[in-house]
């Protein structure tokens, strides 16, 4: 049967890795809790593979149950388990899988002595079920918040990253995504992968031809390079590599296939361009002209499109408003009036659903009509009243905007012109955007701490 | 009422506008009249942490957790009956094509022509049969460095495998029982140079598979001698004591446990 793994992925169709989305019932989150976190900068994602619960596992309406924590006892119990030679060690690395759904478990299970070298025994065994299930013993433990839990894998890098460079799709996936959980973590981990020659690992894993090894790549990336001594000490790295080159192609095929790795490739490329410190490397790549090209036909299938398109479109938006803002001059010269309707049939798109589509579309605007091409295309193109109505319903771009208009005497020179029949109406709309935020005099335009909005 | 005029998407499939060309110099216009607004647009730059992006953060956030578009979708994986791997010589048995698959890709994929080890990658495999069946290479390695350091990207050589190994644990972190870089066993007679504090000639690596011929034994028993390499609960500090290989008795179990449990794939990008 095998020539290789093509076969294999034919087989499966398109049923390749395997994911639990934890229902509503069981997790709660709040919006401005997350909000929150953000602002504070504790937002912390995960990613979690988890294979869907049989019935005898899993509750009603497919909702996760996490089990209960074990005691230190019926802890050791299971790692006596899965030490042993036996027939029982598969059933107890089952077992010991499930349990380390607990939080309480895990940071037991990493206390006892030998429990992760152990671990690293089973996770390198020739057995492949014994491997996979190690594996996923492992993976449970990187999605702790615990950064102690995090750490106490420290050993466990080098072999995932040496698995890496593996055939197994299902398991190489298992590994990105655990590898991915305990980036985000622990800086000590971080610290640790980077000499143990991450970067290339990743330069030649994202020649994989799979979806999903590529998509728990893009994942891996997004949480490096979103790390506060990324710019620093990783970004270089990424830079010096192949990586930049390749991940832009990613983002810009992601219409056609692949459409979850070019997602985690534009984020990992957001974080990259928010670094400032890869604009001129991205640029000489091309970056500009291909991400608008990608635009444009994103909105082009806008219509149609399924749900989720979004996540794709965001970190697009956001790469070009600040490629377009940075203080290279011609490379990031783009003259082509579709953008500009690829802007606004995006923007209403989402206008209803996702909000911060508009927020964000209007910051790059905004970047955009600095050059009179755009303007001249914005009023030729009759777009002004999908502006300002577009602007009425984004307080956020509003702000900067206004803060910026005021805080050049806009105002005053709107009160002047207020009787000019040619300016009326159009003076009279801006200014009353601009009377909304409170204290608008002593915005400084590219502060980032604007007054919080509820 | 339609926010936009109408017409717009026809013009995104066309070709941009041709820019005028440049016309003869006109003859100078009048002085214009002052503008109306001193204001002067500016770009803006937003850092990562910027109010204006928070929203966006918190829903990729909420993608990423997996809660955005409720409920996985289940999908059946095919049911198969039990068959066993082709390799000759592995009497490993499945029943779903996903644990088949592993098994194949970890175990049957960068295997070494000449000795039939297998490696994790072919990275590993590459280093293997210079180090192990190149025999120019023990020519050349008594003159230059010759061992590679096993990270990618890093182009350092040395005169043994027991400096490299000294370069991996110090250089990169990596643990000094690393699996993949083991002492080569002389599968005949006493251990010949396994005193704690000599290495010897020790060779990495390979996930073994010299038990493959065993399998004419009943394919049933699985034994105790199951090599796991599971090392004792109390690391041992010397990396140096070569573990005890169990080959004779290890016989790969030839039941595979997949529990055929449903599984779900679908996150909110699978819709994309």
């Amino acid at each position: 049967m095998p020539g290789g793994t093509g076969n294999f992925s034919m087989l499966k169709g398109s049923l390749v890795g395997w994911r639990s989305l934890l229902s509503s019932l069981t997790v709660s989150y709040s919006i401005p809790a997350l909000r929150k976190a953000r602002r504070q900068e504790q937002l912390v994602s995960k990613r979690l593979l988890r294979e869907e619960s049989t019935a005898a596992e899993g509750g009603q309406d497919g909702a996760e149950i996490v089990p209960d924590p074990l005691s230190e006892d019926e802890v050791l119990e299971l790692l006596k388990g899965v030490q042993r030679g036996s027939d029982d060690r598969k059933r107890s690395l089952s077992q010991l899988r499930l349990a380390l759904q607990n939080q309480e478990t895990q940071q037991k299970f990493v206390r006892l002595d030998g429990s992760i070298p152990t671990l690293i025994g089973l996770f390198t065994s020739r057995l492949a079920d014994v491997q996979m299930e190690a594996a996923r013993c492992l993976h449970e433990l990187s999605h702790s918040s615990d950064p102690m839990v995090a750490e106490a894998c420290l050993p466990v890098t080098s072999y995932l990253l040496t698995y890496l460079s593996g055939h197994s799709v299902e398991f190489t996936e298992l590994c990105l995504y655990t590898l991915g959980n305990l980036v985000v973590e622990s800086e000590a981990v971080r610290k640790r992968l980077l000499p143990q020659g991450i970067i290339p690992v990743l330069a030649s894993c994202i020649q994989s031809p799979h979806d999903a090894v590529l998509e728990g790549l893009g994942y891996v990336l997004s949480q490096l390079l979103q790390a506060k001594e990324a710019p620093a000490e990783i970004i270089p790295l990424v830079l010096g590599s192949a990586l930049p080159q390749h991940m832009l192609r990613l983002v810009c095929s992601g219409l056609k296939s692949g459409t979850g790795a070019a997602v985690e490739f534009a984020w990992s490329l957001h974080y990259m361009v928010c670094s400032h410190t890869a604009d001129a490397a991205l640029l000489s790549l091309g970056a500009v002209p291909a991400l608008t090209s990608l635009l444009l036909d994103l909105a082009a299938e806008i219509q149609d499109a399924p749900e989720g398109l979004e996540l794709i479109v965001c970190p697009v938006l956001r790469c070009l408003g600040n490629l377009l803002a940075g203080e290279t001059g011609c490379e990031a010269q783009i003259q082509d009036e579709r953008l500009l309707i690829a802007l606004f049939l995006i923007m209403e798109h989402f206008l209803q659903e996702h909000p911060f589509i508009v927020q964000e579309g209007l910051w790059l605007l905004n970047n955009l009509t600095d050059e009179p091409f755009f303007c001249s295309a914005l009023l030729s193109l009759d777009l002004l009243p999908a502006l300002l109505q577009l602007l009425r319903c984004s307080q956020m771009a509003t702000v900067l905007a206004a803060a910026d208009f005021v805080g050049q005497g806009g105002c005053w020179a709107l009160e002047r012109h207020r009787s000019s029949p040619a300016l009326q109406e159009r003076a009279q709309a801006l200014l009353d955007m601009v009377g909304q935020p409170a204290g608008a005099s002593a915005f400084a335009p590219s502060h980032t701490t604007l007054p919080a909005f509820s | 009422m339609a926010l936009l005029p109408p017409g717009l998407s026809r013009r995104l499939r066309e070709a941009p506008a041709p820019r005028p060309s440049p016309l003869p110099a006109p003859p100078p216009p009048p002085p214009p009249p002052p503008p109306p607004f001193t204001f002067v647009p500016r770009r803006h730059r937003l850092g990562r942490g910027h109010a204006l992006l928070e929203d966006g953060d918190v829903h990729r956030h909420l993608y990423l957790q997996g809660v955005l578009s409720g409920l996985a979708e289940a999908g059946e994986r095919p049911r198969v009956s039990e068959f066993s791997c082709h390799i000759s010589g592995c009497c490993q048995i499945f029943d779903t094509l996903e644990g088949y698959e592993h098994h194949y890709n970890s175990l049957h994929r960068n295997v070494c022509s000449f000795c039939k080890r297998s490696f994790p990658s072919g990275h590993l495999l590459d280093i293997h049969i210079l180090e192990w069946h190149d025999s120019l290479f023990q020519i050349m390695a008594e003159k230059q460095n010759m061992y590679k350091c096993l990270v990618e990207g890093c182009a350092e050589k040395f005169k043994s495998s027991e400096d490299r190994k000294d370069h991996l644990v110090t250089a990169h972190f990596y643990p000094a029982d690393f699996r993949f870089d083991r002492p080569k066993k002389v599968k005949s007679g006493p251990k010949h140079t396994s005193s704690p504090a000599q290495q010897g000639a020790s060779v990495p690596m390979d996930v073994s598979m010299e038990t493959l011929e065993q399998c004419q034994v009943d394919p049933m028993e699985t034994g105790p001698g199951e090599n796991m390499e599971i090392p004792q609960p109390a690391a041992s500090p010397n990396p140096s004591v070569p573990e005890k290989r169990l080959y004779k008795s290890r016989i790969p179990s030839t039941i595979c446990f997949g529990q055929g449990a449903t599984r779900g794939f679908k996150g909110p990008r699978k819709k994309v």
